[in-house]
């Protein structure tokens, strides 16, 4: 049995996520905003793990590895978001570019 | 045949949702808006991951992203920004070339994906993978499963000690 949709597709998908994530890095000035950039690309990374593990090995470490970067996701998460609210303690900002001093 | 159209049209139904509510993500001003369309990107990817076959994985893209960070995203959201005297739009710097940057990178990747000749296997399996992966992980992933554990307690207490507030 094959899938009617090849490889090649599924791996553009994940090139047109990760391009986004990159440009949501870069543009926004709002540090939840340059965080959901890396939930992007992060999400792409995994779109390519599942499809070469689905279309070239055809056995789980692909998917294996995935769970594991959705669990770092997840405590990367908890962690920025406790920096960005301690920032938000001290500066009374979320914005990148207002964040200037080093000893707040 | 019928079957294999239609997959056709739902794979490409989930990209278009994937690469659309992606696109208000990174564009839209008003911040909550994008939050709430990573949701909507968030169930595009799983329900890519379901027409590759892992079907564990996308119920878990569900429960722990859509159901987990995504909370978190909106908690982080809600707590630094003034929702109610001021308007909750977020700038944004160096638009033109971080599109530019991005168009060439996609470029280049999407040459890059399409010429090189991808071993592929001629038959592609579809099974429960549920069993497979709790198998798997109890055997050989058994250290780096550990260690994901550990790894989690250390993100909890950090972030605790972080985002307290600091009273004598």
């Amino acid at each position: 049995m094959t899938n009617p949709i090849g490889l090649q597709e599924f791996l553009i998908v994940s090139a047109m996520l990760f391009t986004l994530g990159i440009i949501a890095m870069l543009t926004r000035k709002n540090a939840v905003g340059i965080l959901m950039g890396v939930e992007l690309i992060l999400n792409a990374a995994n779109i390519n793990l599942v499809a070469f593990s689905h279309f070239i090995t055809k056995e789980l470490s692909g998917q294996i590895f995935v769970m594991f970067v959705i669990l770092l996701a997840a405590i990367e998460a908890i962690i920025a978001l406790a920096i960005i609210l301690s920032i938000y303690r001290i500066f009374e900002s979320v914005e990148t570019d207002t964040i200037k001093n080093l000893k707040g | 045949m019928t079957d294999i159209l239609i997959y056709k049209i739902i794979f490409y139904c989930f990209s278009a949702v994937t690469i659309g509510s992606a696109a208000v993500v990174v564009f839209d001003k008003n911040i909550v808006r994008a939050a709430f369309a990573l949701f909507f990107t968030l169930m595009g990817v799983a329900g890519l991951f379901a027409m590759l076959g892992a079907d564990f994985l996308a119920g878990l893209q569900i429960l722990l992203y859509a159901g987990g960070i995504l909370v978190l995203i909106l908690f982080g959201i809600m707590l630094t920004q003034r929702l109610v005297d001021v308007d909750i739009k977020s700038g944004r710097i160096q638009l033109l070339p971080s599109i530019i940057a991005g168009l060439i990178l996609l470029f280049f990747m999407t040459i890059m994906i399409v010429k090189y000749k991808w071993n592929i296997a001629t038959n592609v399996v579809y099974a429960y993978t549920t069993k497979s992966i709790g198998a798997l992980l109890l055997t050989d992933y058994i250290l780096p499963f550990e260690i994901a554990s550990v790894a989690l307690l250390a993100a909890l207490i950090g972030a605790v000690m972080l985002a307290r507030s600091k009273e004598k």
